[in-house]
């Protein structure tokens, strides 16, 4: 085949030239194939079927095939082929079940040349052998694909696909007696065209129907599928099993599928319903179209590369009754329009973040990054050379450092270690709790502790001045503290170093770009109003703020109290029908946020309405004292905690809910609880802090948590004597019959506590040796080697 | 017999309770109640189906395993048996199908509000009377010529929901035509197959006492007493050879058609007439007894147009376009739409669909072993026929052949004006065919007739869209 294609090139003689250009046909087409000299197409549709020369400048309509006074059922085609060798040979496959041959050398009008009415049903797709002159391959909804030689009158052979409707048939370019067939039940089956009692192989390639299927012009073997799954996917045959290679998700059901020339990864696709563009892929880029051309209005129906060496003039056929021809160049390049950003974290908490230069520049005009920036795009950029937009972008990289000195998870250790979680009132544990946050600098939580504390215990207790008094310093001492200490010194506050960096990338990108040993300290006018910025953007998620409004509602806010207070009046009716005033249902998460948010403002604006905020404060605790009743709160702690742990720190969440215990559990499902607890555990145990951990394990009430505690819990032991596994019990050896485990002081057995030495594994009753050890360096076994305890 | 569902099932609801009181139970059933004053609604009618035999129906609890968790699910879902399920379960596969496909469209994630589904449910079924349906949007359906006017037509009905706003996204216009013609498909099966009332729908039960005789005061209330001895009698009396012969003419005629169709080929003109004569005669079609008027419901004051329902355009002098199904088809099309705008449920009907036209035990009345697709292929063609949807590579000469006259009645009527069936249609055709049979023609003619319908709705929704 390879010695057929090199004639049909030197065939083709000069290079062809030409631009993108379309015309109009009578009808809408439903297939269209090109003739070997590359010069002349045929469109076949239910009621057109014509030819036309493809010029530099137009198409020209060269012959019309559909003559006769009466429409015949013969000429409504869905699919038509010219034969690869033989500039005179068409196919058609009609609607009604009939396959017609065309002979254009014919000296009359009528250039129909046999008519086959084997099939019973539509038939969808006709194929000739790519080298033989007279075999035609059709395929047919009545579940039989038939093998035509053209000097005689009947099929030669019937190859039966279980009353599966055929969907797709295509000789192999390689080998010579393979071809595959597609089903609606989504098989692909491999027949031997000498063997039509069985297929060779069948796999199920799609869900649903594969509606087409084509032979990859130089791998041997490789055959893409399109499916009304709305995937594209690569196979290898040339293995035992035929395996997956490359899956291309595309966006509505692929109605053809063509391999490119001369570009072993690349295919185009169009689409049966919905979709109108054409798509080039690279099949291992399958997430972005390497090209789309977006000339037709309706559906494509057929597509074509021009010449089977030249990649870059594609043909195509569509339902809104036109012809076009596409130029690769001309093509609209999807990933020109991507934006590509990489972003990674260090072992130590660096982040990196690359992005295109023209947009980090871009960025230090005003408001970075307008979109989303929950969910940056990940790019694996292997060098491959065969990639046309590699080294296409110039990247800036920049590096983010965390502070040094560790100040960053310094909180978390202190709060882990002396946090309460038990064995006290749970109002003691809440004051207890909340002094520890307040002394870490962390204001925010130890609102919250307090908060928890007024609502769940009997409120009649709390001291007003108590509240007062946090009021205070939340609005007196915690602003200006801000202010002045700037974004670091927020971090431990809120809890949430991902934020923490991700403010501090922004704000820092415009100066320190490539500057991998950046600093700190930068324009602190800038900081600020980029940090004000960046979060309020991020917080309020969904929901459209205007800034001003934001700011106006910050400085409430700032007393994490106040709005527990008084969202409870409000926050019901609130959350599901006014929708287009954010402060309502977002109340909390403001707040939660609140110093970051207001970071940026000045003085000014924030202390101004702290008196406000204190009637207010006054009027709903003096409701809530009355009337409401702890429940009535739960849906609020709920939210609180579920902000908490999004906002990563799940320490918060789970010492709440353990603090709180059943009043709260039963408004988290089991899995999120679940969830918490491991990743705390898993932080704990990073941290080094096992009792803490332990402890927690230890209170947590889901069981998939608490049964951390039993397992693995078992010590294997060998007997000292015989060196073999005691199995009964830890202290005599079934074999030697001698008590193993005796102390090296006191020489009783032991069976408590046992301490070994690591190093020459004497040991003994844990009080021994440690005092022991108190008097000597030396081991109590008198084995001289210097046993440590720590 | 349903009594037996709760001894088997051990399920407590208290409506099923009432309701498995069945005629057979008269006698003794609610005696201890009525002492208390409580009127004890009783089951009018015999069985689930007013066509069939309640001796024909599958016995509860004589239901192999898959019948059996079907029940339970249904049972589950709406705590009683309802007559369809009853008489579905005649083909259990498809049964599982279709009870899948309707929880999925009336209670799952969907772009349509609850409310709005069931509103949409009772729209169409309660313009003609508890369970049934008259044909508000075929005409609709049937009209699809132009976009415009059908997005108008389609507005109008649907507007009818949304009274002020008549923006509808893609997604909720997909939804509320899946159910419309979901809807439709379900009023052609209960009239199709006589469904009977449920008992606590209006006719489905009486507060009169149980007669002390044999059967069942309720049998003579509402005539189905005498009828009930007929059917078996009439259809062989008729003589039990007459009816014999036809099934074995049946068979003759589709073996001469599956020996004779490649020799004698049919001219292009030919064939394309032959689709033409079916159409235009399926026009006509219609029983003696169309002359019973629907009396008017009293929700129809929430509906506009009053005269929405099928018309026959033949009659009216109108010529229907020809629907070419090899432009336009469920499997490449439709379903890649529905699926797009309300996904899952592309799939799921079109499960039922395959399901529905595939459905066959090969057996022919009496006879076993019979391929009966083409009979099948013949009757699903037919009612698309009927809609002017023709498929290119079908002869509909063998319409003709295989679907004598009272049975074109029948599914005409069903399939259009199913409220208009009688006993007697549900008789006269087919005689010597079981009623299982008989269901499993009406699961053909109610999926043919939704995907028609949907055929036409998806099409100018995607014209729409391009």
């Amino acid at each position: 085949m390879e010695k057929m294609s090199r004639v049909t090139t030197a065939l083709g003689g000069s290079v062809l030239t030409g631009r993108t250009m379309h015309c109009h046909l009578d009808a809408p087409a439903n297939a269209i194939s090109v003739c070997r000299d590359a010069a002349q197409v045929v469109v076949a549709g239910r009621s057109i079927f014509k030819i036309y020369a493809i010029e530099e400048e137009q198409f020209v309509e060269k012959l019309n095939l559909r003559v006769g006074r009466k429409p015949s059922l013969n000429l409504s085609c869905a699919d038509v082929v010219w034969h690869q060798m033989d500039e005179n040979l068409l196919a058609t496959a009609a609607t009604n079940g009939v396959v017609v041959t065309w002979n254009l050398g014919r000296p009359s009008r009528n250039k129909q040349d046999q008519l086959f009415t084997e099939h019973k049903r539509t038939v969808n797709k006709v194929c000739f052998h790519p080298t033989e002159a007279h075999v035609l391959l059709s395929g047919s909804q009545d579940g039989f694909m038939k093998c035509f030689d053209l000097r005689r009158k009947d099929s030669v052979s019937t190859f039966s696909g279980q009353s599966e409707s055929v969907r797709d048939v295509q000789f192999s370019i390689r080998d010579y007696f393979t071809f595959a067939s597609t089903f609606e039940n989504g098989n692909v089956q491999l027949w031997d065209i000498r063997r039509p009692d069985r297929c060779e192989r069948m796999f199920t390639a799609h869900n649903g129907p594969v509606f087409c299927c084509d032979w990859h012009p130089e791998d041997r073997g490789w055959l893409a599928t399109g499916g009304r799954d709305k995937m594209v996917k690569v196979w290898d045959m040339t293995t035992h099993r035929a395996k997956e290679m490359h899956c291309v998700q595309t966006i509505a059901s692929v109605a053809r599928v063509k391999w490119r020339p001369e570009c072993r990864h690349h295919l185009a696709t169009c689409s049966m319903m919905v979709d109108h563009n054409i798509y080039v892929w690279d099949v291992r880029r399958p997430f972005v179209p390497a090209a789309m051309f977006e000339e037709h209005r309706d559906v494509t129906t057929g597509i074509a590369w021009r010449h089977p060496h030249d990649p870059s003039f594609l043909l195509s056929g569509s339902k809104d009754s036109s012809l076009c021809q596409h130029l690769f160049r001309d093509a609209s390049q999807p990933v020109e329009r991507a934006n590509p950003e990489g972003l990674c974290y260090g072992l130590f908490g660096d982040l990196a973040f690359a992005a295109k230069e023209s947009l980090v520049a871009a960025e230090s005009g005003r408001k970075p990054y307008t979109g989303d920036r929950r969910h940056p795009i990940f790019f694996k950029r292997k060098l491959d050379p065969a990639e046309p937009f590699a080294g296409l972008a110039s990247s800036a990289l920049s590096v983010f450092e965390t502070e040094p000195g560790g100040g960053g998870m310094r909180w978390f250790v202190d709060t882990a270690e002396r946090y309460a979680l038990a064995g006290r009132p749970l109002a003691e544990l809440c004051d207890h709790n909340a002094k520890v946050a307040r002394e870490l600098g962390r204001n925010q939580v130890a609102q919250t502790w307090t908060m928890l504390r007024i609502i769940y215990c009997s409120p009649g207790l709390v001291p007003t001045a108590n509240l007062n008094h946090s009021v205070g310093k939340g609005g007196s001492c915690g602003l200006p503290l801000m202010n002045s200490f700037n974004l670091k010194d927020m971090a431990p506050g809120l809890g949430s170093e991902t934020r923490l960096d991700r403010s501090k990338g922004d704000t820092r990108s415009d100066t320190v770009l490539l500057d991998s040993s950046a600093t700190l300290i930068t324009n602190e006018d800038n900081e600020e109003t980029e940090g004000s910025d960046v979060p309020a953007d991020y917080l309020l998620g969904d929901v459209e703020g205007e800034e001003d409004e934001l700011y106006l509602l910050d400085p409430e806010h700032t007393h994490p109290e106040e709005p527990e207070c008084v969202l409870p009046q409000e926050a019901f009716p609130l959350r599901h029908e006014i929708v287009d005033t954010p402060p309502g249902p977002e109340h909390l998460q403001d707040k939660a946020d609140s110093p970051h948010v207001s970071g940026s403002e000045a003085d000014v604006a924030s202390l101004a309405p702290v008196d406000s905020s204190f009637s207010l404060l006054s009027v709903s605790h003096a409701l809530y004292d009355s009337r409401l009743p702890p429940d009535f709160f739960s849906v609020l702690v709920r939210d609180m905690l579920h902000f908490y742990a999004e906002q990563g720190d799940v320490q918060m969440a789970v010492s709440v809910l353990i603090i709180l215990g059943e009043r709260v559990r039963k408004d988290i499902d089991e899995q999120t609880q679940e969830h918490w607890y491991t990743s705390y555990i898993d932080l704990l145990q990073r941290f080094r802090l096992w009792n803490v951990s332990n402890e927690v394990v230890k209170l947590s009430t889901s069981r998939a948590v608490s049964c951390l505690n039993q397992a693995s819990t078992t010590l294997h032991v060998n007997c000292s004597h015989c060196k073999r596994p005691m199995s009964n019990r830890g202290w005599v050896c079934d074999r030697c019959h001698r008590c193993a485990s005796m102390c090296a002081v006191c020489h009783h057995v032991v069976k408590g506590l046992f301490v070994w030495c690591q190093g020459c594994s004497h040991g003994g009753h844990l009080q021994h040796i440690m005092k022991w050890l108190e008097g000597s360096s030396h081991c109590p076994a008198g084995c001289g080697h210097l046993c440590e305890y720590s | 017999m349903r009594l037996a569902t709760a001894a088997n099932e051990a399920y407590t609801a208290p409506l099923a309770v009432s309701e498995l009181l069945g005629c057979k139970q008269c006698g003794g059933g609610g005696d201890h109640d009525e002492e208390l004053g409580i009127r004890i609604p009783r089951p009018l009618g015999q069985g689930p189906s007013r066509f069939i035999p309640e001796k024909e129906i599958l016995q509860v609890g004589s239901e192999d395993a898959q019948m059996h968790a079907l029940f339970a699910d249904s049972f589950a879902a709406l705590g009683r048996l309802d007559n369809i399920t009853l008489v579905m379960v005649f083909h259990p596969q498809y049964l599982e199908s279709f009870l899948k496909t309707q929880h999925y469209l009336l209670q799952m994630d969907g772009p349509l509000p609850l409310h709005y589904r069931h509103y949409i449910g009772i729209m169409v079924c309660k313009h003609s009377c508890s369970y049934l349906v008259n044909l508000a949007l075929a005409q609709w359906f049937r009209e699809c010529s132009s976009k415009l006017q059908n997005l108008g037509e389609l507005n109008k009905v649907l507007g009818l929901l949304k009274a002020e706003e008549h923006s509808w996204s893609l997604a909720e216009l997909v939804h509320a035509v899946v159910l419309l013609t979901h809807y439709h498909s379900l009023a052609s099966f209960t009239f199709g197959c006589g469904i009977s009332p449920e008992i606590h729908c209006d006719g489905g039960h009486t507060f009169r006492p149980p007669s002390v005789s044999n059967y069942c005061i309720c049998d003579i209330t509402n005539g189905n007493h005498s009828v009930d001895e007929m059917p078996v009698n009439s259809a062989e009396n008729v003589s039990v050879s007459d009816s014999f012969f036809e099934v074995e003419a049946l068979m003759e005629k589709m073996r001469q058609l599956q020996e004779c169709r490649d020799e004698e080929e049919a001219s292009q003109e030919e064939m394309a007439s032959r689709f033409e004569i079916e159409k235009r005669e399926s026009m006509f079609v219609f029983s003696s007894d169309d002359d019973e008027v629907t009396p008017a419901r009293d929700v129809s004051r929430h509906f506009e147009d009053t005269s929405y329902g099928y018309k026959d355009f033949s009659r009216h002098g109108m010529h229907v376009p020809t629907f070419r199904v090899q432009d336009y088809c469920w499997e490449d099309h439709g379903y890649s739409l529905v699926n797009r705008l309300y996904p899952d449920v592309g799939q799921l009907i079109d499960e039922k669909f395959h399901i529905a036209y595939n459905l066959t035990y090969n057996t022919m009345a009496m006879h076993k072993d019979v391929d009966t697709s083409m009979l099948r292929r013949a009757i699903w063609n037919y009612i698309h026929c009927m809609f002017g949807i023709r498929y290119d590579d079908y002869d509909y000469g063998e319409i003709n052949q295989l679907l004598d006259r009272s049975f074109k009645v029948y599914i005409k009527t069903v399939v259009c004006t199913p409220e208009k069936v009688t006993k007697r249609m549900y008789e006269s055709f087919w005689r010597q065919f079981k009623h299982s049979e008989k269901v499993h023609v009406n699961l053909l003619l109610i999926e043919a007739r939704m995907q028609a319908e949907l055929l036409y709705a998806l099409r100018a929704i995607t014209r729409y869209m391009t």
